[in-house]
């Protein structure tokens, strides 16, 4: 599963990376910017596993789409605090990231579920992906 | 006045040199955070303190946690959040890893909080991967309106 996010996803202000306009360093930023979360992946017989951290995220905020061969997860998060703010260390913003799949996934059969904050990915391996057990015989 | 008690000294010096870094490693801030393991013991989760007339919030950004684990403590003007971010099941073999970033394990942090709270009433609840508590400043913290006499 080969990384596709395109560095300069939705930003309006200059490009995702460099934060090169020495004025802005605080951590607050453009509710249009993104980060890629950390995600693990991992393969079992049948299929590819994909958990994202994805905090503040509501499920109605949350799009998973496959285009092709492209594997999209965008989410935009919430705070969920009230009140005045007294002392913050952290903007959440929204995820966004990309995978190229191959075309051994079954996309159609892709399940998606959101939990604690973390999106889990299965996706299935088509038939002629998964690993065949030959039979020796012994004679 | 905007002065906190959770921004102590040695957190100042920390926020100075990340800023410092900030130059040198151009990435998101929050992935930044996640990737490098000796600032992640440091400070996690990371937390947003609001407040109003009668509470204190706050926000803690902790996806993937087992809310069983999650326990919360206080002692006069500390909160404690402790819990364990479990690790994906032993079972798979490290070879089936394509990739691995999440990070996982136990966790303890200690906030002070800038004013004396009612440690009877605080509520805390777990959704979309944020703990979210709120806690009723004592009486004797909350404002007084003193009337003032015109003569």
């Amino acid at each position: 599963m080969a990384e596709k996010t395109v560095p300069a996803t939705v930003s309006n202000g200059g490009s995702n990376g460099g934060q090169t306009n020495g004025g802005n360093r605080e951590m607050t930023r453009a509710s249009e910017r993104y980060a890629p979360p950390p995600v693990d992946i991992y393969e079992t017989p049948n299929s590819l596993v994909l958990l994202a951290d994805m905090p503040g995220v509501p499920k109605e905020n949350l799009e998973v789409r496959v285009d092709q061969n492209t594997l999209t997860i965008q989410g935009k998060a919430q705070h969920l605090v009230k009140g005045e703010p007294i002392y913050r260390e952290i903007e959440l913003t929204g995820f966004f990231r990309q995978f190229e799949i191959s075309e051994e996934i079954a996309t159609d059969k892709i399940n998606a579920e959101l939990k604690y904050g973390v999106l889990s990915l299965n996706l299935p391996k088509s038939e002629k992906a998964k690993p065949k057990k030959i039979d020796v015989k012994v004679s | 006045m905007n002065q906190s008690p959770a921004v102590d000294e040695v957190e100042m010096l920390h926020r100075e040199i990340d800023r410092a870094f900030d130059d040198f490693l151009p990435m998101e801030p929050f992935l930044r955070k996640a990737f490098l393991p000796g600032r992640l013991a440091r400070a996690y989760p990371l937390i947003n303190l609001h407040g109003d007339k009668d509470n204190l919030y706050v926000e803690a950004v902790a996806p993937g946690i087992d809310p069983e684990s999650l326990n919360l403590t206080v002692v006069r003007n500390d909160l404690t959040i402790s819990g364990e971010k479990k690790r994906l099941p032993g079972d798979i073999k490290p070879e089936m890893f394509h990739r691995e970033e999440r990070a996982t394990g136990k966790f303890v942090r200690t906030i002070t909080l800038p004013v004396e709270i009612d440690d009877n009433k605080i509520s805390a609840e777990y959704k979309n991967g944020l703990i979210l508590i709120t806690m009723p400043k004592s009486e004797k913290a909350k404002p007084k309106q003193i009337q003032v006499q015109v003569s």
